[in-house]
């Protein structure tokens, strides 16, 4: 078998090259957190307005105890509800995201909040937005034929001035 | 040596292949358009979604895998110099392929099937759609035995002998076939199909989606590996030279099929049904397999600049400008090349785990597949095309320098509707809408490079419409010339010997790819069983 010494050399520059990728890709997933979302948290996307969590009343953006921001999501033809909401910049967000139908996919473009909503699966993502702004929030996977019509707005305002939503001992908004 | 089967079995599925390919163009072009919101009167998104899922399947299925089939019939036949193996099976299969894309193509063009060719449940066509889908594949593992059976019975005839390089690949590509259509075989026969016959009311959209993932990945490497081919047996002929290296080519065609069927998974990256470690593992793969594209952009470019310097080319870079241009073939393969170091670089960014979070599904994905599919490969397609025709048909071909415009504005078109479309998805534009109704300022952004994409299209379509011409005018010419040409296989530029048999076989391969499977599928597809998953309905769109 004849290899040539030439391509020798190059082998190993690809290799080289190809595991500077991985490396890179490894160090961000394994030490800074930089992970697709993968929960495998199973949910019944059929009863969601009988579940605690997704049930009307408990939709949108919500302060913990601890100050922690979880924004509740659902997915549905042809929209993500609630429709629109504001969220502080330069915060950890942790977004929950269901579907009530079919398949969906939620992205707000120009940051990396993305995922699949997959009926059955809860989609949790952690993410902050650096700029505030007025973002729309976009179905990205086709649905059905209104897909074009899918989407919410999200505001992300200055840290200071965003005022968490109160919920009342009902558990509805004021 | 009946050689006028494997001719009429190329001919025949290569037509079926290129109509379905002109009539997808038509689509397509009325896809820009209707989008971009020029015209009222197209808006319709019945029509639109309609359209887009035939031009899918068009392109995807029919287009890739009759052109597959006839160029394989050929390839074998004409590198081991037998016949086709058992014809009457051949044609069976044939008809069976044809017979599935029409019963495919009457819900897909009445409305009943707009589900895209991706098929997400549970969203739900018609029965017809998906039986004919199926059918499809089935009539394809017709061509996959055949291929197995002519390889294994010309190695027990030729013992210690090295199988041509156009055999193995082919072979290749037909084990790689098998292995990828199962994981969509499965999701049809288990859940698709008794959950469109209304014998189970609901399906489960976690596995559904993980077993398509299984074929997602590996299927375009069935498309890629005829260009591929090409390559490496077709183009350094063509270009006056040798091949650079025979082995290597081998070593590429093992590592390309063996790794892209483990790593479906970067489909799946935004999914919340998978755990990120299987991601991570399908992360590394899908690297791994970027590794044989790399040797073979050197390999061709190796055998082309001994091609370049043969013909008096100097310098540097002075071999690029001797080169045949002129030559229809090794036109293609430089405009391929251009087009898959573009696409592959888009690609590694799609590979690369989290950061495919910005432009996952958005309008940068199928930007990235037109380049690398549209472009990269089916430029091949035309090349091949273009040099078997005149010999298929015993008649010159009627124009050359026709062919040169046809490949030079289908990558110019293609340069001109791909980069606008990656653009709009780094600008946030989803994939799969057919008007923008967003209500945001940003969506201004868009409007031109949607115009430009318009534009694109024509010179696209305007190029489809030649090559469609110039293969009519050359079979149906009235000439009595008659073209005497034969097949050439490239010579290596070091004659192959003492050949380990890890390059001559594919059976130790499938063994490898059968545990690479169980690895990397084994869990991720058991889990829906020991998941406490919830399945969902049918819904109609």
């Amino acid at each position: 078998m004849h290899i040539d010494p030439l391509e020798k050399k190059w082998a190993q520059i690809v290799l080289a090259i190809c595991a500077l990728f991985v490396g890179i890709i490894m160090i961000d997933a394994l030490f800074h957190g930089v992970n697709a979302p993968s929960n495998v948290e199973t949910i019944d996307s059929a009863k969601l307005h009988l579940s605690e969590e997704f049930a009307e009343d408990n939709l949108g953006v919500q302060v913990d105890a601890n100050g922690d921001i979880t924004v509740r999501m659902v997915a549905g033809r042809y929209s993500f509800f609630p429709k629109k909401i504001a969220v502080p910049a330069e915060t950890k967000l942790t977004f929950r995201w269901v579907s009530i139908d079919v398949l969906h996919g939620v992205h707000i473009p120009m940051t990396n909040m993305s995922t699949m909503i997959v009926p059955g699966f809860v989609a949790q993502i952690e993410t902050s937005f650096p700029k505030p702004g007025n973002y729309p929030v976009l179905c990205n996977e086709y649905c059905g034929l209104g897909h074009d019509h899918m989407w919410s707005k999200i505001d992300v305002v200055e840290k200071d001035q965003w005022i968490a939503p109160q919920i009342s001992s009902t558990g509805v908004k004021e | 040596m009946n050689d006028n089967t494997a001719k009429n079995l190329a001919l025949s599925h290569m037509w079926v292949a290129f109509i379905a390919f002109i009539l997808a163009c038509f689509m397509g072009e009325y896809q820009v358009l209707e989008r971009s919101g020029l015209f009222e009167i197209l808006s319709s998104p019945t029509v639109y979604f309609a359209s887009v899922s035939t031009h899918g399947v068009l392109m995807a299925f029919v287009l890739t895998t009759f052109f597959i089939m006839g160029f394989g019939y050929y390839t074998a036949s004409t590198s081991l110099k037998v016949p086709v193996w058992n014809k009457q099976l051949a044609w069976g299969g044939f008809s069976l392929a044809l017979l599935g894309t029409v019963l495919a193509a009457i819900p897909l063009l009445t409305g009943f099937a707009s589900v895209m060719y991706t098929f997400y449940p549970p969203i739900q066509a018609a029965f017809v759609f998906y039986l004919g889908a199926t059918l499809l594949i089935v009539g394809s593992w017709v061509w996959c035995g055949i291929m197995i059976v002519m390889f294994l019975q010309w190695k027990q005839e030729n013992p210690g002998k090295t199988i041509p390089l156009a055999m193995f690949a082919t072979t290749m590509n037909a084990l790689l076939w098998l292995w990828t259509s199962a994981g969509v075989a499965l999701e049809s026969l288990f859940l698709i199909v008794p959950w469109s016959l209304g014998w189970t009311d609901t399906i489960d959209v976690g596995m559904a989606r993980t077993l398509f993932a299984w074929t997602l990945h590996p299927i375009v490497y069935f498309w890629l590996l005829p260009a591929y081919t090409a390559f490496y047996v077709f183009v350094p002929k063509q270009a006056g030279s040798f091949l650079f290296s025979d082995e290597l080519a081998r070593a590429a065609f093992i590592v390309l099929v063996v790794f892209s069927l483990p790593i479906g998974f970067h489909h799946l990256y935004m999914d919340p049904e998978q755990a990120k470690g299987w991601k991570m593992l399908h992360g590394v793969g899908t690297f791994v397999v970027a590794i044989p594209t790399f040797m073979t952009g050197f390999t061709v470019i190796a055998s082309l600049e001994i091609a370049g310097r043969l013909r008096g080319g100097k310098g540097l870079f002075g071999w690029i400008g001797s080169l045949p241009w002129t030559n229809t073939m090794v036109l293609s393969v430089i405009l391929s090349l251009l087009m898959l170091i573009f696409g592959g670089w888009g690609g590694l960014v799609n590979a690369s785990y989290a950061m495919n979070a910005m432009i996952h599904n958005t309008a940068w994905v199928p930007g990235h597949f037109h380049l690398i599919f549209a472009g990269t490969t089916v430029i091949m397609y035309f090349a091949i095309a273009y040099y078997l025709w005149p010999i298929l048909t015993k008649k010159p071909l009627y124009s050359n320098n026709l062919a040169l415009v046809q490949l030079w504005t289908w990558f110019i078109g293609m340069s001109i509707m791909t980069t606008p479309w990656h653009v709009l998805g780094l600008l946030g534009q989803p994939r799969r809408i057919s008007s923008v109704v967003y209500n945001n300022l940003m969506t201004l952004s868009w409007k031109p490079y949607e115009l430009l994409m318009i534009l694109g299209g024509l010179v696209l379509l305007g190029s489809a419409c030649l090559f469609i011409y110039l293969l009519v005018k050359t079979q149906f010419n009235a000439t009595t010339e008659v073209f005497e040409g034969q097949v050439e296989y490239a010579e290596p530029l070091h004659a192959v010997k003492d050949l380990p048999e890890y390059l001559n076989d594919i059976k130790l391969w499938n063994k490898v790819i059968a545990v690479f499977m169980a690895i990397s599928f084994g869990i991720p597809i058991l889990q829906f069983f020991f998941l406490d998953t919830y399945d969902s309905s049918a819904w109609g769109y």
